[in-house]
């Protein structure tokens, strides 16, 4: 005899209940966490390398980052003096928030401000799992082409804030700003749209000004 | 190309309810999967046969249903399906909508039967 039994369960659910966890834990500290998204080779470390850089003195950030294979990132990223913790998935093609939950085991949330997630080079596994962050932040380098969100909607839909980079490369390249605007546009009318080169410095003060809103508001929270 | 983990997750949960029911066995499981799930059918089924194929829980089917983007119109609550592309409102030509559907990675049913 053959029955049906009705579930109604996240494929995910296992993820879902440790990001869900990660996520109360971020709250209670007040700690602002963003996951930063791309294609291999968009900029996601060339950008955080700045935003360490820039960010004002009395900041307390620190960084997780992840990769297939390799340690390069993190030795990039220490040069800056924030704490930074290299995720070697070796093969797996995105961050889940088991990885997260145990790269953060031995750090006291408390002491920090602000933490930073490096996924993995991808624009498609990582928008499938939630790490508990507060906002997913999709990087697009105007070498790639226009098309981009319309051929990843799913990433583009999950995004707060699309960050723009490489455009000191627009005089050389056949990138139609406004139509990729406009296709992020289409995908996901609500997420903000910020301009950025790392090279110029061009677009990173309104940039660092979006992370300085979250974490002002978070360390509110917290006093 | 994260189908073989998310088949893995579908097949614990598969383990996990039948392990409460001694005696019987699953034979299929209802997978629900939305247009933004970046998630390919084909790949899934891939990955979910690949497992399965000489293991205790074949011949173990999976039944995937695939849902399209639906959109509610915040101007005029007109909804529509959606090609993912394009989110005009079909009644009023506004762009501000909000997402109902196409989100789902979901496990619907498990069909079991007498081990």
């Amino acid at each position: 005899m053959t029955d049906v039994i009705q579930v109604q369960k996240k494929v995910l659910s296992e993820n879902a209940r440790i990001a869900n966890e990660l996520r109360e834990k971020f709250a209670r500290t007040c700690v602002t966490v963003v996951n930063l998204i791309s294609a291999p080779g968009s900029g996601k470390t060339r950008l955080l390398e700045r935003t360490l850089e820039l960010l004002p003195d009395g900041v307390r950030a620190a960084v997780l980052t992840g990769d297939i294979q390799t340690e390069k990132d993190a030795e990039r990223l220490a040069r800056f003096g924030y704490p930074v913790r290299q995720i070697t998935t070796g093969g797996t093609c995105h961050l889940d928030a088991t990885m997260i939950e145990r790269h953060l085991i031995d750090w006291d949330l408390d002491d920090l401000d602000i933490l930073f997630i490096e996924n993995v080079g991808n624009l498609v596994c990582p928008s499938s799992y939630d790490l508990g962050e507060e906002a997913k932040i999709v990087l697009l380098s105007v070498t790639e082409g226009e098309e981009k969100p319309l051929k990843y909607p799913s990433i583009f839909f999950k995004a707060k804030l699309i960050v723009l980079t490489k455009t000191d490369l627009l005089p050389y390249v056949p990138f139609d700003l406004e139509l990729a605007k406009l296709n992020a546009r289409s995908i996901n009318a609500d997420a903000e749209i910020i301009e950025t080169s790392c090279q110029t410095g061009d677009g990173l003060t309104q940039w660092m000004s979006w992370l300085e809103a979250r974490v002002l508001r978070n360390a509110a929270v917290r006093s | 190309m994260h189908e073989l983990s998310i088949a893995s997750s579908i097949i614990e949960t598969v383990r996990g309810e039948i392990a409460s029911r001694p005696g019987r066995r699953a034979t299929a499981v209802g997978v629900r999967i939305g247009a933004l799930a970046a998630i390919d059918a084909d790949a899934l089924r891939f990955g979910f046969d690949a497992i399965v194929k000489d293991s205790d829980l074949e011949p173990l089917r999976i039944d995937i249903e695939q849902i399209d983007r639906r959109q509610r119109c915040l101007d005029c609550s007109t909804e529509f399906e959606t090609d993912r592309y394009t989110l005009t409102c079909p009644a009023c030509g506004s762009l501000r909508g909000a997402c109902i559907a196409g989100e789902e990675l979901d496990i619907t049913f498990i069909e079991v039967e007498e081990a």
